[in-house]
């Protein structure tokens, strides 16, 4: 049984979504969505590929707008906002993709540096270099701090992406995949990251995955997208005590004891 | 399916005003990126030197041996380098620089923004509280339409300079009497307009790359297709636009 971590605030949500409709043409991704997510806590949105996950996540950051529903950030309603509010309130919410997506013509040092300068353009060379050192002893990569993201393994590039999300100290943390496409040793040690970035930066976050050691690892709570629907949601146990067969082969093939 | 492909043409054009109009509402609001400015007209003017270079001296080279034997027959090879500064000045510089710049810097532009696209980079600097559109296609847009000029009154310059070679070797001119020559032809009217072309060539090939890039689909095809448009619909823009303002400065009383 996993331990409840007392900070977080269950009666404090900082996400709060309301029957959330997407479509891409006829193909109805989200049908209704309802979902809180509360102070301090790690959500874990699990479900197949092509459930609608990543499409959920780019919605609360403004990438993919909803067809309906009611989306509040922060306080703050998706519906209307202007482009430079929004882009305040992205500020507050980091976002690690699953493909890293570092600039791949920049180094690390210039990577963390980029998203920094330009939302504090006063800040002074010294001060730069204290954020930059910070978040890279962070995700325990200081010794990469002149290399090309070319020269980093997945799993670096990973905590690098992870790193220059933090570099703003959001509020909210969005990863997707996290640790997809890596091996169990480096899966372990960015499971143990998104703990250790919890605890450290005090952020909410919601991880999208469908590695359930990971799931297991880092959410405090966990939903399943299914059918474009959190049908169900609770702790580890609680979403696999069940034989829907929409369910049951996720642990089975994971094998998790 | 005929009423399918107009929706889709007049979507993509709809498509192509917004970017553009997007591009001219934020060129002159701060905060303005003259680091990567300054980055972009190195690459696209300092790195195409080499190729431009060569190219404009056999272009000097070429157009006075092929020009000789015309003006031979009315015994005026004394004309020669009065036809070879207009020709050069007025068409051959604009069009050929842009047309290399297209092919290269063009497919440059489309490729990498396309390669961004792709890879989630753009969206990354999205959800950084950054401005991408600011970042990359202001700044090499700025950066085609600065160096294009640059680039082209030095093609100009080269291509006079092996034409002087050729002229030095077959009539004997000398330097000094070459470019005499060559300013008594040319007029305030000849480099203007040829500054004017070689902008609206550089905005051209700039804004196309970087529309193709921007916006193109995801997947490594989407990056091949968004370098070949590039350099294909920037050629031929160039040339309707060639067309375009030679009529339009023909209009201009001398």
């Amino acid at each position: 049984m996993k331990k409840v971590k007392e900070f977080i605030k269950y009666d404090e949500p900082v996400i709060t979504i309301r029957d959330l409709y997407k479509s891409f043409g006829d193909l109805h991704i989200l049908r209704g969505v309802d979902l809180d997510l509360y102070q301090g806590e790690n959500l874990v949105v699990l479900g197949r590929s092509g459930t609608g996950k990543s499409v959920l996540i780019k919605i609360i950051v403004g990438l993919l707008q909803a067809d309906s529903g009611m989306v509040e950030v922060l306080g703050h309603s998706l519906r209307d906002i202007s482009i430079k509010d929004l882009q305040a309130l992205r500020l507050k919410v980091g976002f690690s993709f699953q493909s890293s997506a570092l600039y791949d013509s920049m180094t690390v040092r210039e990577n963390l540096e980029f998203p920094l300068v330009r939302v504090n353009r006063n800040l002074t060379r010294k001060e730069i270099n204290t954020a930059v050192t910070t978040v890279l002893e962070a995700v325990d990569l200081l010794q990469s701090i002149d290399q090309m993201p070319s020269e980093l393994s997945g799993g670096q590039r990973k905590r690098i992406g992870i790193a220059r999300t933090l570099i703003l100290r959001p509020e909210i943390m969005l990863y997707d995949e996290p640790t997809a496409g890596l091996d169990p040793i480096t899966c372990i040690e960015i499971n143990k990251l998104i703990n250790e970035v919890q605890d450290r930066f005090e952020t909410s976050s919601i991880i999208i995955t469908h590695d359930l050691a990971c799931a297991k690892s880092v959410g405090d709570r966990i939903v399943m997208l299914l059918d474009g629907t959190f049908e169900r949601q609770g702790n580890f146990d609680d979403i696999f005590d069940t034989d829907d067969p929409r369910v049951k082969p996720f642990r089975d093939y994971n094998f998790i004891e | 399916m005929i009423s399918k492909t107009i929706d889709k043409y007049l979507v993509d054009l709809a498509e192509i005003h917004r970017f553009v109009m997007r591009f001219f509402r934020e060129v002159f609001v701060g905060p303005f990126e003259f680091k990567e400015i300054i980055r972009q007209c190195y690459e696209i003017g300092v790195k195409s030197l080499p190729l431009i270079s060569l190219t404009g001296f056999i272009i000097g080279i070429v157009f006075t041996k092929q020009s000789r034997p015309s003006l031979a027959d009315f015994g005026a090879q004394a004309m020669l380098p009065a036809l070879i500064a207009i020709a050069v000045i007025r068409a051959l510089a604009p069009l050929v620089t842009a047309l290399i710049a297209a092919g290269k810097v063009g497919s440059q532009i489309g490729a990498e923004l396309g390669s961004m696209k792709v890879s989630e980079q753009i969206e990354a600097m999205e959800v950084s509280g950054t401005n991408p559109f600011k970042f990359l296609v202001v700044s090499r847009v700025v950066a085609t339409s600065i160096m294009i000029p640059v680039l082209v009154f030095y093609t100009a310059f080269v291509a006079l300079m092996g034409a002087q070679m050729n002229i030095a070797q077959n009539e004997a001119t000398t330097i000094t009497v070459f470019f005499t020559e060559v300013f008594d032809a040319i007029t305030f009217r000849d480099v203007f307009s040829s500054l004017i072309k070689s902008f609206v060539f550089g905005f051209t090939i700039g804004i196309v790359g970087c529309f193709q890039g921007y916006t193109s689909s995801k997947g490594t095809e989407g990056v091949g297709r968004a370098a070949n448009w590039a350099v294909v619909m920037s050629m031929f823009l160039i040339f309707i636009e060639e067309l375009l303002i030679v009529q339009i400065l023909q209009l201009i009383p001398q």
